[in-house]
């Protein structure tokens, strides 16, 4: 292996098509008289349709066909991008029908028109008449649990979608232990991933009866087999395609248009119907990330020493389970690698609303545990008079720790040598020397965030991977798997794996980006931060596989035997002296055309992954805080990630920019409201919601520890999703450091802070 | 609805076209001309990633009508560079690894030219604030700023 390019600055295998505008999305495909698939949104949050009439609107010009409830099949199905499950105890619970009678929501889908053209299909949804009877909106955690609250599923006794939790040790026992016993709440907001892609899809019945679905969807293998179950008809029937997709951050990890699609394209008898969601209908009638409420209670040992810690969390799923409670399972499963308890208590409960269903964002329910949990870890560092950062140093776990409850080791931790440098990059000490006793109207401080977090989800969900390999006529490969690049760099990181294998340049890999379930492998899809380790597994097993039938079959050509050879810059050498035995496209011409031995070589693999690697890292941030207005500017942030092996550092640098711009994001002002009255989003729009802007977001440090994971197919970790974690609470803290007001609450809006400020006597 | 007659020039090709009044400029380039690198985010000039250049100034092509466009020169992604050739912003994009999920980046790309036409040595800040009303959510803009500050040293000019 001389070519080496894995842990190379490799351009992205797609960058050309996207910069030059040719890269094809959902939206780009143009098929012939293409029919427009709109939907009837609830105006209510909860509320039951009483009548509902159609015939105004299906004798409109131009309108093909009117769905409301009574005309879909009436299968209850789960939506959240999780493999299935042979064991119906773990699989999702199926809480919705393609189109309601019941509005669970504001924007809850009662009826859909099909019609020419987008103008007829609006008027047509005006046309419309449905009387509804409203009931009473339950628009929050504390109104849902409480007793005879009205119930948002009538068919469950009450509005709670799960309640498991768990306890390791007995921390009652272990706060007696304890010299000291700390208490915090924490509470985190509805945010939206904000892809620059609303959800698209298109469906049409092609001629072998088979319904097609192109969609802009993370996991098109899962989508396929939802689309069966909401349909009551055969997997197989259903064929998915994801061409080049605009960001999914989660959100498209979860089946929001395709089983609707599917039923509008049947009802117009297999005709195109395309199904294209605007920014407004996207941002409520998808998925959000999930607000949460902590209350933490901790023991600490007079030397610094976390002893136990209790946690309760109230996770609002919304109108929708959705993910549901996986999201709180997952928070409170991740957390755990990083600091040494004796005891922990987790008890979480996740609760319908009458608000839009949350689902999978980015990391997963970590950030707004991680959120919690590194304020509550500064707050008890203040009170014990310890420096922050030896707080955290203290209780760290590191490398040999083994999860009590899923068996996940530790074997590669470098969150110590993360730690040490992201202080040398903020230049820690000094600052917190400049930083004393400040007085004046804008005041600067630091803060610091650790996080550590899982590669897939080994051993709560399936973590199988496919990828296939082909060696053409000229010696090029094409590789095809079924994960999915949806802009984070899979393509390009597996392309370097194979050309790293292959002893082949990276442009001899040709990627197929699109997944189309009829021909790509089984893989579950882009989410978890799997694919560069799970999919990367079977990618690695797969090139090794066609290595090693390349030079048998070379073997077989020269007598030379093959493990005397190997490839080397696309030619077959020797190995023990590097001289060219032959060039790789002779070999594939002759298991092309060789009239005797001729036989095309493939390799088709798949890897059931029963390993997770743990991986960790640092936020510093530097804030500068106006007393007088509330404005918290992020001066300096750095992220220090312990992500194993790095595959491609400018790709993962761009992983890295992008999270923490997402947590700033989180942090100071994204949030989305609901009127607390009626449930209706009041700012469902890119203006109103501030996803940050270039000039909102400063300069991004970032650094990695390169460790070597043994389990990561090249010693590689998890690293799409870890960015996003811990920017809000270093933020936070810095800003507790600045003005000794401790938040409990983000996002950290001006107005939010202003008030703070006021209680506090700042202003 | 009646149709209108308009002229346009796109990417320097002259079109004489009888359109929808009703039809804004992005349908007309997508669904008229199918010219699908030009992208759609939100529809109400929130995003950005619909830039083109309308007589070299940057517009949202879903908030200007097409018949806005009657007599003008439209700039889209399409003429701004070819695989074969790409323009230098376009090659600093790629090169510095400005790209991820690519729905952003033609608007983007197309308001950094207006940008470098306008100013060819732009300040950091003056970069920010030129590229404000273009959103990204992948990037954390800062390979982006770096592919606009790269193309500037190297020198940007072109004539439409």
């Amino acid at each position: 292996m001389t070519v080496n390019v894995v842990g190379k600055r490799v351009k992205r295998v797609d960058a050309v098509a996207k910069v030059t505008g040719k890269a094809k999305y959902t939206d780009d495909f143009m098929e012939r008289d293409m029919l427009v698939g709109k939907i009837l949104r609830s105006p209510y949050a909860h509320a039951i349709v009483k009548k509902i009439d159609v015939s105004k609107a299906k004798a409109l010009p131009g309108v093909e066909a009117v769905l409301t409830y009574k005309d879909v099949p009436d299968n209850k199905y789960a939506t959240a991008g999780h493999p299935y499950s042979l064991d119906p105890k773990h699989r999702d619970r199926e809480d919705r029908t393609i189109l309601t009678k019941k509005a669970r929501f504001v924007g809850d889908e009662i009826a859909a028109v099909v019609a020419t053209d987008d103008l007829t299909a609006e008027k047509a949804l005006k046309l419309i008449d449905v009387e509804y009877e409203v009931l009473e909106p339950v628009l929050t955690p504390e109104d849902a649990l409480k007793e005879n609250a009205p119930l948002i599923h009538e068919e469950y006794d009450n509005n709670i979608i799960s309640d498991f939790g768990y306890q390791i040790g007995d921390v009652e026992e272990s706060f007696k232990e304890s010299d000291y016993i700390f208490e915090d709440e924490f509470e985190t907001s509805i945010v939206q991933h904000c892809h620059l892609e609303n959800h698209i899809s298109y469906a049409y019945v092609d001629a072998d009866d088979r319904i097609v679905i192109v969609s802009s969807t993370q996991i098109p293998h899962i989508c396929r087999r939802i689309v069966g179950q909401a349909l009551g008809i055969p997997w197989g029937r259903i064929r998915v395609i994801k061409p080049y997709i605009g960001g999914g951050f989660g959100n498209k990890q979860d089946v929001c248009l395709e089983p609707l699609n599917a039923a509008l394209t049947l009802a117009v008898g297999g005709r195109p119907v395309k199904i294209d969601l605007s920014r407004e209908e996207c941002m409520i009638a998808t998925r959000t990330r999930h607000a949460f409420k902590y209350k933490f209670k901790t023991g600490v040992s007079k030397d610094g020493k976390l002893i136990a810690t209790h946690i309760t969390a109230i996770s609002n799923n919304g109108a929708y389970a959705s993910h549901g409670h996986s999201i709180a399972m997952s928070a409170g499963t991740k957390f755990r690698p990083l600091y040494s308890f004796k005891s922990i208590k987790f008890d979480p409960v996740t609760v319908y609303t009458n608000l839009p269903a949350a689902g999978a964002m980015r990391a997963y329910g970590v950030p707004q545990i991680k959120f919690a949990l590194e304020s509550h870890m500064e707050n008890i560092a203040r009170k014990l008079n310890m420096d922050p950062i030896e707080f955290r140093r203290r209780n760290l776990l590191g490398e040999g720790y083994v999860d009590p409850l899923n068996g996940n080791k530790v074997l590669s931790c470098g969150i110590h040598e993360c730690i040490a440098k992201g202080k040398e990059l903020i230049n820690w000490d000094e600052k917190k020397e400049k930083y004393k006793n400040q007085t004046g109207i804008k005041r600067r401080g630091l803060g610091m965030a650790c996080f550590s977090y899982a590669s897939g989800t080994h051993p709560v969900g399936l973590e199988l991977a496919g990828a296939r390999i082909v060696l053409n006529q000229d010696g090029s490969v094409q590789l095809q798997i079924g994960a999915t690049e949806i802009g984070q760099g899979s393509d390009t990181v597996f392309a370097q794996m194979v050309a790293e294998v292959l002893g082949i340049p990276v442009d001899m890999v040709h990627v197929v980006s699109t997944q189309d379930t009829d021909i790509s492998p089984f893989d579950t899809g882009a989410y978890a931060s799997r694919q560069t380790y799970v999919t990367g597994m079977a990618v690695k097993k797969a090139a090794l596989e066609i290595k090693e039938k390349i030079l048998n079959f070379v073997w077989g050509m020269t007598d030379i035997p093959a493990e005397a050879l190997d490839i080397e810059d696309a030619n077959i050498v020797y190995k023990h002296s590097g001289e060219v035995v032959m060039p790789l496209s002779k070999v594939a011409m002759q298991t092309y055309y060789d009239t005797v031995f001729a036989k095309p070589i493939t390799s088709d693999t798949s890897n059931n992954a029963r390993v997770n690697a743990m991986s960790f890292g640092v936020t510093f941030a530097e804030v500068e805080v106006d007393i007088k207005t509330g404005k918290i500017e992020v001066v300096e942030i750095f992220n220090v990630h312990d992500s194993g092996k790095i595959i491609n550092p400018q790709l993962a640098e761009g992983q890295v920019h992008g999270g923490v711009s997402m947590g700033i994001g989180y942090a100071l002002s994204e949030e989305m409201l609901f009127d607390e009255k009626t449930g209706k989003p009041l700012n469902n729009n890119l203006l109103d919601y501030k996803l940050p802007t270039i000039m909102d977001t400063p300069d991004i440090g970032v650094a990695f520890v390169e460790t070597h994971d043994p389990t990561g197919p090249f010693g590689n970790k998890s690293l799409g999703e870890p960015p996003a974690i811990s920017p809000a609470p270093a933020i936070r803290n810095a800003v507790l450091d600045a003005t000794g007001v401790a938040f409990d609450r983000i996002p950290m809006t001006p107005q939010r802070v202003f008030e703070k400020f006021k209680e506090a006597k700042l202003v | 609805m009646g149709k209108i007659a308009i002229k346009v020039t796109v990417n320097g090709k002259k079109y004489d076209l009888e359109i929808d009044p009703r039809l804004r400029l992005i349908d007309l380039l997508r669904d008229e001309l199918r010219l699908t690198g030009t992208k759609e985010g939100c529809g109400e000039g929130e995003c950005g990633a619909c830039t083109v250049l309308l007589n070299g100034a940057p517009v949202n092509s879903c908030l200007v009508m097409a018949f806005q466009a009657d007599g003008k020169k439209v700039l889209t992604i399409e003429g701004l560079g070819s695989e074969e050739k790409m323009h230098p912003i376009q090659e600093e994009f790629l090169k510095q690894g400005a790209v991820q999920c690519g729905y952003c980046t033609p608007g983007m790309v197309l308001s950094a030219y207006s940008l470098l036409k306008k100013n060819p040595q732009p300040a950091r800040e003056e970069i920010k604030k030129y590229l404000a009303g273009n959103l990204c959510r992948c990037t954390g803009y800062d390979k982006i700023i770096k592919a606009v500050e790269s193309a500037s040293q190297k020198g940007v000019s072109r004539d439409d």
